[in-house]
């Protein structure tokens, strides 16, 4: 679909850029060719990522549209892209969700729009960065430059509290990011020292013909895993969740939760897991354990909270659970899981922060106690909001449903008692988001306020209708995503298991561990999952 | 038809979303469109019927749905007798309340939305029926129950309404949860789900039999929950605040009975499980039993007609538990049809009456004689009065437990049998004979309307003759239909027979002489008993222990969580942001007076000695001349020395 050498990457991660100079140049009282011009380069950038999912081949787990260019060769860093089938479903999901988001703040964001917008579509280009970077520390470089566009949102563009809600939720990741930063200079100095090749690559590194001892492991692990649980977030680390989801603006929300909660997980599983092998292992029934109680502890915390938007908040604690322990089941079945689990909690949670965003700006309140009733007044978005909140609660034949069906079987062959504990985590997500449904939608009407809410409109529906959409098809017919990511996680089963099986041979046979990926046999680890 | 079966439940999905999207403002096209889809399903349910009549199956077919290494979950179809009868089951009552609810919805403002909704649940029952697989039952599982959610709240402004939906769909997700982890297990120990795949390998013995335990009481679990079985029954009987139509349809006749149904089709491992099978037997007998009880003193005609289902589930499940697949399923099919006309005729009582209360009525047979003649045949039919329908499958029950020797399980059943026509008798008695008690209710009640009629009629010839085909005496009768694995043909057992009547008959004169011809007076009798009559008449205290115990312990644990949440987590990471601007406020005062002072204080120093310096630079060239004059001097007295 593109010649092999349009680099194709780098012009969906810095197409945005070009609407931000566009925006620039416009003044700062045209808000609504502002607005245009931002909406239209967030979509004309999905429309470029989209042909990424049918392009990108599924049959390798090979790095795809790759761009390889030396950046600071002395140091061994280089400006390199790629994407593979995880990573390019990443990519598309934060390209679909940035336009509907940018929409949405059409009615609500009226101060400052300008800035506002600068701000979404430098966030879009340090996502995409994120997610397509194959050098640590360009892919350092984008994790950073993310952060400032959402601290500005955040506190610029927010509630109340927006001060404290920003700086917490930069310092959290900031003290995160400072650790992986360490860990990745030491990764590289003694990756340098003992095979004499300076590399930032990740392919390289992965590749690399010297085995990390594995209490150096355990060390390297645990910085890059640290700031992953924190961006996840994970409990104990989740607190600055509910703080900046209430406080974000809605937009600010709904990429929150749907793209940059996702870079916690992707970064387990694009870098803990290929590059420490041995000590994620060891590290699993840690991971696994704060991951459960994360399900169940997010979902209690969800029951008892009074505002709508905190509860989603709350929620997105549990389903995050949910994915890493999926991914830390290292099968297929629950790393698919967990991996398919992330876009459809991009999808359903970013729905809901959408729907309490839409009912915030009718009322100027979220809390729950301040409705009733609602389904007589405004039908339409009742429904809308009552497919979401089942999708969010992983009805069969929507998206959830299969998300967490195949992590409770993947969790339930690595670890029988992690996959009831988990599925406790099912039936909570029913009570606390039913009844919050039920207290807001069903009843009598009993504040005058809510009799004369208007119903949605065309603008509002035809944010929510693709979602549902999604929802819908993910459902019914997963497969061609599930397909899509096959491949590459095959090969990282295969990377973890390999390294494993190196290690324990690792005295009798001189085996480097991390065999190219290409050369693995991959019906043989199928074929090996089969049994 | 067997082979292309799936547009037997197909049809109703279209009438859903034709509905929907186009026909929604229009009531009478979307009520036709749904009424038309539901019966052809039923004419399509007939053609496969008599397929299924000439080969017995099973029929499978597969669609390829999710594939991953290592994991295939097919859409699957298995098509046996069981999944025709209950096809002929869910199509002719569905048919018979779509019919129905023309007449009882008549001018409800939600009327084609209504019809969406029982096309969507009709779908759903339909899907669970045809499933070739664990998994599929289970999506379509959690779809009945969702759209039981959105029936049971239809009235969603009420509030009793809408908790009544949530309580449906939350009590009968913890028996869901159960279920989902017997398909765990199964999945781990067999390494698929379909029925056809699982059943070989239970076969041949490839599962050992410890794990079949647990993944047949787990996923029995599912059925304790949507059956409404001890200890989870306690949804049923709240869900009545839904339209009666749908009681009928979904919370009498078919998506209760789904357990019963997933509970037969676990039939291979109760047979070789014996843990599996008395725990099921039990259970059901105890919520047979319990139910019962309940019902003899309820006075809402609804809750009658609840715990009465709750019970007769009880029934069938206790027969499947002592491996009476044919017995369980049997019952399953006469009950769907007498239990849907009950309700049916209960909602044709309360469309003329306005009340629910059965102490409010009496006397309204002659004011609805078709209502009330074939309440009374439905009445008579769960009773088990020979020849109705009830007395073939009730009879079949009480072989299949003594054949297996369960002897106190069948004096229990017995008793029930007694108990069930008492209390469906003191009902007909006290609404349709005797005095009006409410003069009110008495002058406004009315015979309905025919499209409700009609379906009672209908279903009254069904309470009557649709158990003859079980008839022990048939050569090809119901039990060389539906069976496992072997057919299996008992002889005709008259001592049951005579002592199934004789429990029959004398609950039904016991009633008789209480509400009747009042020669008991039931006041009295209630004042008599009065610990046993307030235990029962408050369902045995199910609902208070629940709300006392596990639901304020979770909701205050929940509440101390989450002041754990904001003032230990939280309050460590404020502290460490305290600690930190603390820390940097300390630094500042160090700054201020140290760092900063030793800056400043080089500066002041500098400005010192320059002050100091200054005052000797006068400009006065006498003063220069004569500091070089002493520096001359000075020099020359050095060089001296």
């Amino acid at each position: 679909m593109f010649s092999s050498d349009f680099p194709i990457l780098s012009v969906i991660t810095y197409l945005p850029l070009i609407g931000v100079l566009l925006i620039l140049m416009i003044d700062k009282e045209k808000v609504g060719a502002i607005r245009i011009v931002a909406l239209l380069t967030a979509a004309i950038n999905f429309l470029f990522s989209l042909p990424l999912f049918f392009a990108c081949d599924p049959s390798t787990a090979a790095f795809q549209f790759t761009e390889h260019v030396p950046w600071i060769p002395e140091l061994g860093i280089s400006y390199f892209f790629g994407i593979d089938g995880i990573s390019m479903l990443m990519v598309i999901l934060t390209t679909f969700l940035t336009p509907l988001a940018i929409w949405a703040s059409f009615g609500s964001i009226t101060e400052k729009v300008k800035g506002y917008m600068i701000s979404f579509l430098i966030l879009e280009t340090g996502m995409l960065g994120v997610f397509v970077s194959l050098d640590l520390i360009l892919f350092f470089v984008f994790w950073e430059a993310m952060l400032f566009p959402m601290y500005f949102i955040i506190g610029i563009w927010g509630g109340p509290r927006r001060i404290y809600a920003t700086v917490k939720f930069v310092l959290f990741t900031m003290i995160g990011s400072a650790l992986m930063l360490i860990a990745i200079i030491y990764l590289y100095y003694l990756n340098y020292q003992n095979t004499n090749i300076p590399t930032f690559n990740l392919e390289l590194l992965q590749s690399s013909q010297f085995p990390i001892p594995i209490n150096i492991q355990m060390w390297l692990f645990a910085a890059f895993a640290l700031a992953f649980a924190i961006k996840v977030p994970m409990f104990p680390f989740h607190t600055w969740l509910p703080d900046a989801h209430v406080e974000a603006p809605t937009a600010g929300s709904v990429i929150l939760a749907a793209v940059l909660l996702k870079m916690g997980a992707y970064g387990f599983l694009r870098f803990c897991l290929p590059l420490f092998p041995q000590a994620a292992s060891e590290f699993t029934p840690l991971i696994s354990i704060l991951a459960i109680v994360g399900i169940i502890y997010g979902a209690m915390m969800a029951f008892v909270q009074k505002d709508v938007k905190s509860l989603v908040a709350y929620s997105s604690v549990s389903h995050l659970g949910f994915v890493m322990l999926g991914i830390f089941t290292f099968n297929i079945q629950g790393l698919q899981g967990g991996i398919l689990q992330m876009i459809n909690h991009g999808i359903s949670t970013g729905g809901l922060f959408l729907i309490v965003g839409m009912l915030y700006e009718r009322r100027h309140t979220r809390m729950i106690g301040d409705f009733g009733g609602l389904a007589k007044v405004v039908p339409v978005f009742s429904v809308m909001f009552m497919i979401i909140t089942l999708s969010s609660i992983g009805l069969p034949g929507t998206n959830g449903f299969v998300g967490e069906f195949l992590i409770l079987l993947g969790a339930f062959k690595s670890n029988m008692v992690y996959a009831v504990l988990a599925a406790t985590g099912v039936v909570l997500a029913a009570v606390y988001m039913l009844w919050m449904f039920q207290r807001v939608i069903f009843g009598q009407v009993d504040k005058k306020e809510n009799e004369t809410l208007l119903d949605l409109n065309l603008r509002e529906k035809l944010i929510l209708i693709p979602l549902i959409a999604l929802i819908f098809f993910i459902g019914i017919y997963p497969k061609p995503i599930l397909s899509r990511m096959e491949t590459s996680v095959k090969n990282l089963t295969a990377i973890v298991q390999q390294k494993f099986r190196v290690e324990e041979d690792n005295h009798k046979i001189r085996i480097i561990s991390g065999t190219p990926m290409d050369k693995i046999s991959l019906n043989e680890v199928g074929e090996q999952k089969n049994e | 038809m067997i082979k292309y079966s799936y547009i037997i439940a197909f049809l109703p999905l279209l009438s859903y979303v034709l509905i929907v999207f186009f026909f929604s403002k229009r009531e009478k096209t979307a009520s036709g469109i749904a009424i038309t889809a539901v019966v052809s399903s039923f004419v399509l349910s007939l053609i496969a019927l008599f397929e299924t009549l000439a080969d017995h199956g099973p029929h499978i077919f597969e669609y390829e749905w999710i594939v991953i290494p290592g994991l295939k979950l097919p859409l699957s179809i298995f098509f046996d007798p069981l999944t025709a009868v209950m096809l002929m089951v869910v199509t002719i009552v569905s048919s018979c309340v779509h019919i129905y609810s023309l007449g009882y919805m008549h001018g409800d403002p939600r009327f084609s939305r209504f019809y969406a909704y029982l096309s969507l649940f009709t779908f759903s029952m339909l899907g669970l029926v045809l499933s070739g697989s664990f998994f599929v039952t289970f999506i379509f599982w959690e779809l009945v129950g969702l759209t039981s959610y959105l029936l049971i709240g239809f009235w969603f402004e009420k509030k009793v309404a809408s908790d009544a939906g949530k309580k449906a769909f939350i009590t009968t997700k913890i028996g869901d949860l159960g279920f989902l982890a017997g398909l765990l297990v199964l999945y781990w120990a067999a390494g698929t789900l379909n029925y056809s795949e699982v059943y070989h390998q239970i076969e041949e013995n490839q599962i050992p039999a410890i794990i079949l335990t647990a993944a047949g009481i787990l996923i029995f679990c599912g059925a304790i929950g949507k059956s409404a079985q001890f200890p989870l029954h306690v949804w049923l009987p709240d869900a009545m605040e839904g339209p009666t139509p749908v009681s009928a349809l979904i919370h009498a006749a078919t998506m209760v009975a789904a357990g019963v149904y997933l509970t037969a089709r676990i039939m291979s491992i109760i047979v070789v499980s014996h843990t599996a099978a008395m725990t099921i037997a039990y259970i059901g007998a105890i919520t047979a039993f319990m139910a019962a009880s309940i019902g003899l003193v309820q006075n809402d005609i609804k809750r009658v007609l609840a715990y009465s289902t709750v019970s007769q589930l009880g029934y069938m499940i206790m027969a499947l538990g002592v491996s009476g697949y044919t017995a369980g399923t049997f019952h399953l099919m006469t009950h769907a049809f007498f239990k849907a006309l009950l309700f049916l005729g209960a909602g044709s009582v309360i469309h003329a009456a306005h009340t629910n209360d059965i102490q409010q009525m009496g006397g309204l047979a002659k004011k609805m004689p078709i209502t009330s003649k074939t309440f009374f045949i439905a009445s008579l039919s769960i009773a088990g009065i020979f020849p109705l329908s009830g007395f073939w499958s009730k009879d079949e029950i009480f072989a299949s437990i003594y054949h297996e020797g369960h002897y106190f399980l069948l004096a229990l059943a017995v008793l029930v049998a007694g108990m069930t026509a008492f209390y469906m008798f003191r009902l007909c008695f006290l609404t349709f004979t005797g005095e009006a008690r409410d003069y009110h209710v008495y002058e406004h009640a009315h015979e309905s309307p025919k499209t409700m009629t009609y379906p009672l009629i209908f279903l009254a010839f069904l309470s009557i003759f649709a158990g003859w085909v079980g008839m022990p005496w048939l050569e090809h009768g119901y039990s060389s239909f539906v069976y496992f694995e072997h057919p299996h043909h008992a002889a005709a057992n008259y001592v049951l027979m005579i002592v199934g009547t004789i429990a029959a008959l004398s609950g039904i004169f016991l009633a008789y002489q209480m509400y009747y011809k009042r020669a008991i007076d039931p006041v009295k009798m209630g004042a008599r008993f009065k610990p046993v009559y307030t235990f029962i008449y408050n369902k045995w205290y199910f609902d208070e222990l629940y709300m006392g115990t596990v639901i304020k312990f979770a909701y205050w644990f929940m509440e101390v969580l989450y002041r754990f949440d904001q003032g230990v987590i939280d309050w460590f990471v404020n502290f460490v942001g305290r600690f930190g601007m603390f820390n940097s406020r300390v630094w500042q005062t160090f700054d201020v007076y140290v760092v900063d002072g030793a800056v400043n204080g080089a500066g002041f120093m500098t400005r010192w000695f320059a002050g100091g310096l200054r005052k000797i630079q006068t400009g006065a060239v006498q003063n220069y001349a004569f500091v070089i004059f002493l520096g001359v001097v000075l020099l020359m007295l050095f060089k001296m020395i």
